[in-house]
């Protein structure tokens, strides 16, 4: 390690209406530990002061499952065998995961505005590390999975290594709508109202309390509209033998969608960016 | 010192866009306008713009150059652009016009503290604050132990800063800053804070980091530090360069430069400072022993300070008085009319009043100072905010000790007798 590790060791720096920056990815890679140490912080106050500290991951996806599982049961939501509180689980897993990182990056930037009007950085560390901190999460929710799959005695087969590939879209994803949200937070913060209506909205056209093939044909194009769809499939078909069909169309579908929000994400925030200290 | 500049700013300029109605542009706005733009599109062929919207250039036109291992400060009032500045040169907000061009590590430190989190413990927040200022793991560890002695906060180290006293959080805040080895250091009024002697060893460690050669860029209202740590300084008013030079020069300027009156302030009835209530101010003045106004009095001489007021409604025990003090902002003393005064505890009628005091000869130093006008009901209530009102220059005409200013608030002439001691058998 040398001495200074950091910025701007470039000799030469030239700051000029409209510049873009040749150095931003490689800033980026030099402010990694800037972003270690903003995930840390996260990680360390979320469960610094909360008596019931690390279950907060779980309180709220094992709640919600259990609720989709009496509806389920009450409609007779079909299960292709699986137990139903695992069938909900698995799909709880994403879905939580994506919805926590969606609003704690979206939400991101304005509450770092104390930061963001002092210090420069690439800003991109901010919600890149909210979607991080909520991945912390979703590993103990994971953990909790693994546990009521043994209780149940679900054995997953060799398709369960591609679920990294699976959490990799759903980071994509989460990351990408993040992206356009929070920095269309910074100026108008009407964009605060968007988002509960969007994980409102997105848990009912997910495939979380039911199983995907219950949507008609003639709907299908539009319901794979939403990329969550492919992920979700994606994760229930890693996890649960039989549960689901390969879900390669909507898998093809989330991706394109996600390549396209992720692109588009860091586009429109990376354009924003220099004006954040100025409308923040 | 070479000459060769680390910092080139040429004709820098940042424009702000200011929303008359709402503080920000609110989606509806954005989408009404977007909407609109077509009817608009015709219309400018005729009319103009509707004032909704107003530019504001916080910097104009900009030039300057700073060598390496100068010390400059940067002053002017609030609204100067200093702070505008200062946010360019940390790449915090990107420039309108023009550009800058750095040549070595830039660290800036506009608030001490930043990214502080309460609920984290000294040492977390050393790291924290360390990575946000741009130091790396092996650096902060480096100089943990530094750190942690130029705080003196070694027993609090795993506390959570929010049981932290104030004077404990900007001791911790101000020492991960300081041991930063940046090549430019950029400082904004960060010395605003602390007790004056841990100011004193900030101002230490920034002038230590300016003799090991460094640049440093200070901004600062207290001119007392500018003066002692900076060579040279940049006069900003309204976002353009005034004046830039040497630093006593350039103090010297900024003070004739802000908004000051000598001698007398008198009020309409419609400004004079009020409560509402009791009292109303109408003038203060400062004359000297003839009876005469004065902007400047002799060192060596008494003058007289007069405050005249209405009483508005029956009062008792009104204290009526003012501050003197350095362009540094530090009061030298405060006085009021009740302090040896019987005749002012009575009770009081509505009328009009003069409260008048000598100040002594031989008391205040060579300086620049203001005076801001006070009142109040002992134990009871404020009646009137200190409100600056008046400047005074002070100037000694006998050189004392070969001449120059001495170094303190205050110049008295004491009793001196030098007496020769038996030499030791």
């Amino acid at each position: 390690m040398t001495d200074t590790p950091n910025p701007s060791e470039a000799p030469t720096l030239v700051l000029e209406a409209g510049r873009t920056e040749a150095h931003y990815w490689r800033d980026l890679w030099r402010y990694r530990e800037l972003f270690l140490f903003l995930t840390w912080r996260d990680l360390l106050v979320r469960y610094k002061q909360t008596a019931v500290g690390v279950a907060w991951a779980l309180i709220q996806p094992a709640m919600t499952t259990a609720v989709f599982c009496i509806f389920g049961q009450i409609l007779k939501l079909p299960t292709g065998g699986v137990p139903r509180p695992i069938l909900i689980f698995a799909a709880q897993l994403p879905w939580q995961f994506f919805s926590s990182s969606l609003s704690s990056s979206s939400n991101s930037l304005v509450s770092s505005a104390n930061l963001i009007s002092k210090v420069y950085f690439p800003r991109l560390i901010i919600p890149f590390s909210a979607v991080v901190v909520s991945l912390v999460d979703f590993l103990i929710s994971a953990a909790f999975l693994a546990l009521l799959m043994a209780i149940y005695g679900v054995v997953p087969d060799a398709r369960v290594l591609a679920l990294p590939l699976f959490l990799f879209v759903a980071f994509g994803a989460a990351l990408g709508a993040g992206l356009w949200l929070t920095a269309l937070n910074v100026k108008y913060r009407d964009f605060r109202f968007v988002l509960p209506f969007i994980i409102q909205f997105g848990l009912y056209v997910s495939p979380v309390a039911f199983t995907s093939n219950l949507v008609p044909a003639r709907w299908r194009t539009l319901y794979e509209l939403n990329p969550m769809v492919g992920i979700i499939d994606g994760f229930r078909w890693a996890l649960l033998r039989g549960a689901a069909p390969p879900p390669w169309s909507s898998l093809a579908y989330s991706c394109a969608l996600v390549a396209v929000l992720l692109v588009t994400g860091v586009w429109y925030f990376r354009k924003t960016e220099k004006t954040f200290a100025d409308v923040i | 010192m070479s000459i060769d500049p680390v910092i080139t700013v040429e004709n820098l300029g940042k424009r702000y866009t200011l929303h008359h109605q709402a503080a920000r542009g609110s989606l509806r706005e954005k989408i009404t306008s977007t909407l609109h733009a077509p009817v608009r599109w015709l219309r400018s062929k005729s009319a103009e713009q509707p004032a909704t919207r107003e530019e504001f250039w916080a910097l104009r036109e900009v030039n300057f150059s700073i060598n390496r291992g100068e010390v400059v400060g940067i002053i002017g009032r609030n609204g100067a652009g200093k702070s505008t500045l200062l946010k360019i040169l940390s790449r915090i907000t990107e420039p309108t016009t023009g550009w800058v061009t750095l040549r070595g590590r830039v660290a800036s430190l506009l608030e001490v503290g930043t990214g502080f989190h309460p609920e984290l413990t000294g040492r977390e927040n050393i790291f924290l604050n360390g990575a946000i200022l741009g130091m790396g793991r092996a650096e902060i560890r480096r100089k943990f132990d530094e750190i942690i002695a130029f705080a003196e906060v070694e027993k609090f180290l795993d506390t959570p800063v929010k049981y932290y006293s104030s004077g404990m959080y900007v001791r911790l805040a101000f020492a991960v800053a300081a041991h930063l080895e940046p090549e430019i250091l950029i400082i904004d009024e960060v010395l605003a804070v602390g007790d004056a002697a841990f100011q004193q060893k900030c101002l230490g460690k920034i002038g230590a980091v300016a003799r090991g050669g460094r640049t440093v860029l200070f901004v600062s209202h207290n001119m007392g530090a500018v003066q002692n740590l900076c060579s040279r300084a940049i006069l900003l008013a309204s976002g353009r360069v005034v004046e830039a030079g040497p630093t006593r020069q350039i103090v010297a300027r900024y003070l004739e430069f802000a908004d000051q009156v000598y001698g007398q302030r008198t009020w309409s009835v419609a400004e004079a400072p009020n409560d509402g209530q009791v009292l109303r101010v109408m003038a203060i003045r400062v004359t000297a022993s003839d009876g005469s106004l004065a902007q400047i009095v002799p060192v060596e001489q008494t003058f007289q300070v007069e405050i005249d007021y209405e009483i508005l409604a029956p009062v008792s025990r009104l204290w009526v008085g003012f501050t003197i003090e350095t362009a540094s902002g530090d009061v030298v003393f405060c006085a009021g009319d009740q302090n040896f005064s019987q005749q002012a505890q009575l009770p009081r009628g509505p009328g009009r009043y003069r409260s008048r005091c000598t100040v002594p000869a031989n008391l205040l130093n060579e300086d620049h100072y203001t005076l801001s006008l006070l009142s109040h009901i002992p134990g009871i209530r404020e009646v009137i905010r200190p409100t600056r009102a008046l400047q005074l220059n002070t100037v000694q005409r006998d050189a004392i000790a070969g001449g120059g200013r001495q170094p303190g608030f205050v110049r008295p002439v004491l009793d001196w007798t030098i007496t020769p001691l038996p030499s030791s058998p």
